[in-house]
């Protein structure tokens, strides 16, 4: 089921009265998901992630737009008639049914001559229950059960009505980090295995990168950017973007454009003939660090940890936004740990301009400079 | 370990000593008592043991009104207080302009004094030569025969104790259920809506099993509570309940320890034991039907 958030703008009254007006949570939200796709929306906490997925379940209206379920508008249908499933980040089961009992649910909720047989609800509730792997638990209660069986029962219980579309509310928070990787590919096994249009919100970068299909970041009410997830993170959109998505987190440095060059400091670390003159905000990742003896960017070392597959530089930076830099080298490239000082080049892939007062990209053609950056200024 | 245990037991001494004082030993006392014919507790002293105490209570005509009484008192208000008391707080909790002041208003029985209520209550149902009083006054709107309530007939005198039993315990009720509706957790209700439960459905299926453990609480305390009715007695019909043919089991005991024909300590005890077996039996009964509900 395709769906299609068209110009979405949810308004709320301000919770201050003395001060009044509307705090804007979703402002002019346009996005449209395509059928059959499993799509995160990734934000940090109160940028109108879970309040966009609320409006897609039916629990909260838009103040502004229209939500198409296919050729349907949904937009003023109530949660029940619009085919949904949702599983809540607390998941939400019903603490005095059986599983069983709390997979029935929704099937029993139908109306007198839509209700199906009991015996077909109960090999439905059970078909449910083995497809997310649970069907010997089906007599437990909520509270003998695992965070992670929990979670498989409130997917079950979202899927035993064959909805159009999946949504779920941060599916992964509330468990704990080897259960978290295990559940994702198990969400990302089922929304294979059913098809079923999906969507999902969490804060977690890694968790909408690994599984989703295609991302939506947010930041207040606004898509900063939307796209495949490599997509993303190869070519952010804007600093926001950028600095949100990978761990550890993209290098901010405040720079300069001066007659075609970048300057970080003294040091030219970048030839881009086609950026204006005046302030630059460079953002490079971490793996965008080369270190070599003639590097322009000249910074204090402070630590080298070694990881087995790739090794960890920290080192010091004066321009640096939080002053501490953090690198991933391959554990192959050989430099001087011992030194008080490791030079820099940086790789252009991994490196973006971004403009000092917006913080939108600029794309520029930035080739890198070799050789001792100081030497050029 | 021999030393930490030792000293939670130092901890326990004061209310273990408090207790065993002021509860344990009195309990026990009674007990014997009970069984003790002619105990005087003046001179210590009576003439025999058995079980003749329970045999007269058994067969005192008062003994068997006051159980009736209370009886009925049980049966009518603990069930309908409840009930109403859940109303109430389901018609709270689902308004949102002026629910703390409703809230206040609700709970303002609760800081009344028993007796100035009772006395509210004596003015709005009392006939008396100079004025048919306020219920009569509705009555006679309805175009109803006038009662009185007072010193009328037992039903007119048990419906007032009725009413006003379940007046005084239902501020507490809904307090309770209040904050048990709002500790649970909305998105059982939202869940519930995106699976096309209706407002009844969500109502039986879920408030209801989530908060059953409160109203359980409820009953049982309030069983408790109303088998030891006797203060609200007081405050509507007096102190001479016997005549008044309204006396409750407490108010028996009470009786024959300084009432008028005071001075019966053992046959006293004897109904407070009778009292104490059916609270527990009562009380034992409503934890198996839980239990199995629990289960179910």
């Amino acid at each position: 089921m395709k769906i299609v958030l068209e110009h979405i703008t949810k308004r709320y009254p301000n919770r201050d009265k003395k001060r009044g007006g509307e705090v804007v949570a979703v402002d002019d939200f346009h996005l449209t998901i395509p059928d059959g796709k499993l799509i995160g929306l990734l934000g940090p906490s109160g940028c109108g992630k879970s309040t966009t997925l609320n409006m897609i379940c039916g629990l909260e209206s838009p103040t502004e737009g229209h939500i198409y379920f296919g050729e349907e508008d949904v937009t003023d249908l109530s949660p029940e008639l619009r085919g949904v499933g949702m599983v809540f980040q607390s998941y939400a089961l019903y603490p005095h049914m059986t599983v069983r009992q709390n997979i029935m649910f929704p099937l029993e909720n139908r109306k007198k001559d839509e209700r199906l047989p009991k015996e077909e609800m109960l090999r439905k509730a059970e078909e449910a229950a083995r497809l997310v792997q649970i069907e010997n638990l089906l007599d437990r209660k909520p509270s003998e059960m695992s965070g992670g069986q929990q979670q498989r029962v409130a997917i079950a219980r979202a899927l035993v009505k064959e909805p159009r579309v999946l949504l779920l509310d941060e599916p992964l928070s509330n468990l704990d980090a080897r259960l978290r990787l295990s559940t994702r590919e198990e969400i990302r096994r089922i929304q294979r295995e059913t098809g079923i249009t999906t969507v999902f919100v969490t804060h977690d970068q890694e968790e909408a990168m690994s599984i989703s299909d295609e991302i939506v970041v947010m930041e207040a009410g606004i898509i900063r950017q939307k796209g495949h997830p490599q997509d993303i993170y190869d070519e952010p959109a804007n600093l926001f973007v950028a600095k949100f998505l990978g761990t550890p987190p993209i290098n901010v440095f405040e720079a300069r454009a001066e007659a075609g060059r970048v300057y970080i400091g003294d040091a030219c670390v970048m030839r881009a003939p086609d950026v204006a003159d005046g302030p630059l905000t460079v953002g490079v990742r971490p793996e965008g660090f080369v270190p070599c003896a003639d590097g322009p960017l000249a910074c204090e070392l402070v630590a080298v940890e070694r990881m087995g597959r790739d090794t960890s530089i920290v080192a010091r930076h004066r321009a640096h936004e939080r002053g501490q830099i953090r690198t991933i080298v391959g554990s192959d490239v050989r430099f001087d740990a011992t030194a008080d000082e490791v030079r820099f080049s940086f790789k252009p892939a991994k490196t973006h301009l971004f403009d000092a007062a917006t913080g939108e990209r600029i794309h520029a053609d930035a080739t890198p400079v070799t050789g001792n950056g100081a030497a050029h200024a | 370990m021999p030393s930490r245990s030792l000293k939670g037991w130092l901890y326990l001494i004061p209310a273990i000593a408090f207790l065993g004082v002021f509860v344990v030993y009195p309990l026990f006392d009674v007990f014997v008592y009970s069984f003790e014919e002619g105990y005087n507790s003046a001179s210590q002293t009576f003439y025999g043991t058995g079980i003749y105490n329970y045999s007269y209570v058994l067969r005192d005509p008062y003994f068997m009104q006051a159980l009736k009484n209370t009886f009925i008192l049980v049966i009518v208000t603990v069930p309908l207080s409840t009930a109403i008391a859940l109303l109430i707080s389901v018609a709270l909790s689902s308004i949102k302009k002026l629910q703390e002041l409703f809230q206040t208003v609700y709970f303002l029985p609760y800081v009344t004094n028993t007796l100035a209520v009772g006395l509210v209550f004596m003015i709005l149902f009392q006939k008396t030569p100079y004025t048919e009083g306020f219920v009569n006054q509705l009555i006679h709107l309805f175009g109803g025969p006038s009662v009185d309530f007072i010193d009328g007939p037992y039903w007119a005198k048990m419906t007032v104790m009725c009413i006003y039993t379940i007046w005084i315990v239902m501020p507490f009720k809904i307090l309770v259920l209040t904050s048990a509706l709002a500790s649970v957790n909305p998105d059982y209700y939202k869940a519930a809506k995106v699976d096309g439960a209706n407002e009844w459905r969500i109502f039986t299926r879920i408030t209801l099993p989530v908060i059953s453990p409160m109203i359980f609480y409820l009953i049982i305390t309030g069983f408790i509570g109303a088998f030891k009715a006797y203060s609200d007695v007081v405050a509507i019909f007096g102190t001479n309940l016997n005549s008044a043919g309204m006396n409750t089991i407490v108010g028996y005991v009470y009786d024959m320890l300084y009432g008028n024909g005071g001075g019966y300590p053992s046959y006293a005890s004897a109904a407070a034991l009778i009292l104490f077996a059916i609270v527990l039996t009562i009380t034992t009964i409503n934890l198996l039907v839980r239990r199995k509900g629990v289960s179910a």
